[in-house]
């Protein structure tokens, strides 16, 4: 088998004799070459990646005031950033929305505004102490008076990630993007053939120390990521950098609709080819790396996966779901993947960009687990009224009248001749009805877009969607959309007040 | 060719789009209209040679007709081309060419799914 080592590839980019490419001109290569051939002629691989990544932050060091102060709280352009460290250490994350605009305006802005050279403003509470007296305090700083400006990423570089789309019936506004209601469309993130993961997913080469592009800097993998999850293709990396030496062309903020801020990096690994595993793992193509796409219509931790898809399928701009086209698009940018790619490759062949050796190889096994929930918190039917009347979708609305006016309810889950929901009438539309003089059908003026409940929901996401639709009541269906309950905002409210 | 009408709260009762119609016999498509008790916007597609006349037509009947040359403009520093726009578009206005966004303003309705879809913030509607 044909071996190279590392340190034979870092002198061909001291002599500039090293042959670099970026990761989506491997493939060819190596079926042009074969493996081996691959191995003698290729040395570095680039690989590139540009999209949302949410678990990264900065720690900024600011200097000691006179008098000094120890930082309880502390806030820039308004946005909190964490100070439970050392008394002037701080760490301010990418999501943290602020306190006057709200999600325009978030952690990611700060970052993004203090790369691009601006000063923020820096608003402090101190606790007082003897030997850091000094209560409040305000200044202005840019990024060179920060002592130091850490950038620490928890969790970036996902190896790829699921799709999203959307069965439930309202636009729903999310971090993976707009999702239109009924399936209207799927959106993606991660660059595929380009993923530095996905290229290197045994983590031959990339480990705790490794040099790598990260925001328009050199930057090191410190480790594996949170939820890094090799087994089930979802590996992610914990990275540093230096903020200063960055550029706002790779750290670019965003705020997804009525979700949130986050922050889009540059980040690119290059991958040595040592040997013939390392060819062959470089040549991936976009339809080798799988897929889920997923249900973020079903608004629980374990959203139904829809489909299977490659990359390759989600990058051709439509699917099929359930025998319908579907349209397509990212989040994260393949253009500017393309650019970290090209721009790691420039500064390898121009010998400022060596190939570190890793203190450690990654994990191959990870934890991706769920929540040990502790406190349980009520189900639907834990708290629904179970003596629920409906009524027949063919009776007239005076002996509706008579059913609410025995029972004591407001609301009217109608029911087809099998028994299965059909809509919903209230005592508005009963009297409505009447003060109009007309003797009608409950078929005829009952709401036939109705929202239900499932038993088995946690009882958040029923009064997440009595809110959103401005409702007071949910028939609860079971599986067969036969109402089983109902659950108004009365049970909710007394469920804070402890009556049951 | 598209376009827009403001229709001031005097004139909102009055069938304008079909008496316009019935005037000048133009094949008019009406691709987004919010029409409440004091007033109205109205996006009408119109073929290029009947543009002239029906726009005139609506003057006449005191309704201020915009034609929309770049109903959508993108801000080109902060646009990273991800791609956020291209499937939320109703009328598929955004595409990939080489894996950078392009636009065809010319099938922009102004519907606004792009403006708030879009993560750098980097579109907004002309007029709006």
């Amino acid at each position: 088998m044909q071996e190279k080592s590392l340190s034979e590839i870092n002198q061909r980019i001291r002599d500039g004799s090293v042959c670099v490419v970026t990761a989506d001109q491997m493939p060819e290569l190596v079926d042009e070459l074969g493996p081996a051939g691959a191995v003698r002629e290729v040395d570095v691989v680039t690989t590139g990646t540009f999209g949302a990544m949410c678990s990264s932050g900065v720690f900024l060091n600011l200097g000691h005031s006179d008098p000094p102060i120890k930082i309880l709280k502390a806030y820039l352009n308004k946005v909190e950033a964490y100070g439970g460290v050392a008394a002037v250490d701080l760490f301010l994350g990418a999501t943290q929305p602020s306190i006057d605009r709200g999600i325009e305006y978030g952690g990611a802005h700060v970052i993004e505004d203090l790369v691009s050279g601006k000063q923020v403003e820096v608003e402090a509470e101190g606790a007082g102490t003897d030997c850091y007296p000094q209560l409040e305090l305000e200044t202005n700083l840019r990024l060179d008076d920060f002592n130091q400006a850490t950038m620490v990423n928890p969790r970036n570089a996902y190896q790829k990630y699921n799709a999203a789309t959307n069965s439930s019936d309202r636009t729903m506004h999310t971090y993976m993007g707009t999702l239109l209601p009924r399936y209207g469309n799927v959106h993606y993130s991660g660059a595929g053939v380009l993923s530095p993961i996905s290229n290197d997913p045994n983590f031959d080469y990339i480990g705790m120390g490794t040099r790598i592009f990260l925001g328009g800097a050199q930057g090191y993998v410190i480790g594996s990521g949170t939820q890094h999850n090799p087994q089930s293709g979802f590996s992610t990396l914990m990275v540093t950098g230096d903020l200063k030496q960055m550029s706002n062309r790779y750290l670019r903020a965003a705020t997804f609709h009525k979700y949130g801020p986050s922050l889009y990096i540059g980040i690119g690994i290059p991958i040595p080819i040592l040997n013939e595993r390392m060819a062959k793992n470089t040549a991936v193509r976009d339809r080798d790396i799988l897929t889920n796409i997923v249900d973020y219509g079903i608004q629980r931790r374990d959203r139904p996966t829809v489909k299977v898809v490659s990359y390759e399928d989600l990058k051709s701009g439509s699917v099929e779901i359930n025998g319908k086209e579907v349209n397509t698009s990212s989040l994260s940018s393949y253009y500017m993947a393309q650019e970290v790619a090209d721009k790691l490759k420039d500064s390898i062949l121009c010998g400022e960009f060596l190939l570190t050796q890793p203190a450690e190889t990654l994990s191959r096994v990870g934890s991706a687990r769920p929540m040990k929930q502790t406190r349980e918190f009520p189900n639907v039917e834990d708290v629904m009224s179970r003596d629920v009347v409906t009524v027949r979708e063919d009776i007239f609305i005076d002996e509706a009248a008579k059913a609410i006016v025995g029972g004591s309810f407001d609301h009217l889950p109608v029911i087809s001749l099998d028994g299965r929901l059909k809509g919903i009438v209230t005592t508005w539309d009963i009297s409505k009805a009447v003060a109009n003089g007309k003797i009608s059908l409950v078929s005829e003026i009952m709401t036939r877009k109705v929202h239900s409940a499932q038993p088995d929901e946690p009882i958040e996401l029923a009064a997440r969607k009595l809110d959103t639709y401005s409702i007071s009541a949910l028939p609860v269906v079971d599986k067969d959309n036969r109402v089983i309950g109902m659950i108004t905002s009365n049970d909710l409210s007394r469920l804070f007040t402890g009556r049951r | 060719m598209k376009l827009m009408l403001h229709v001031a709260p005097g004139i909102v009762r009055e069938p304008l789009i079909a008496s316009v119609i019935l005037e000048t016999s133009a094949l008019v498509n009406i691709e987004r209209a919010s029409i409440d008790a004091v007033s109205g916007e109205i996006v009408l597609e119109v073929l290029p040679e009947k543009c002239r006349e029906v726009k005139e037509a609506f003057e006449r009947r005191g309704v201020e007709v915009v034609l929309l040359e770049m109903p959508v403009i993108r801000d080109e520093d902060e646009c990273v081309h991800c791609g956020a726009c291209v499937s939320v578009c109703p009328t598929g206005t955004f595409r990939f060419d080489n894996w950078l966004v392009v636009a065809d303003s010319g099938k922009c309705i102004q519907c606004g799914a792009c403006v708030t879809g879009c993560p750098q913030r980097a579109l907004r509607l002309v007029l709006k």
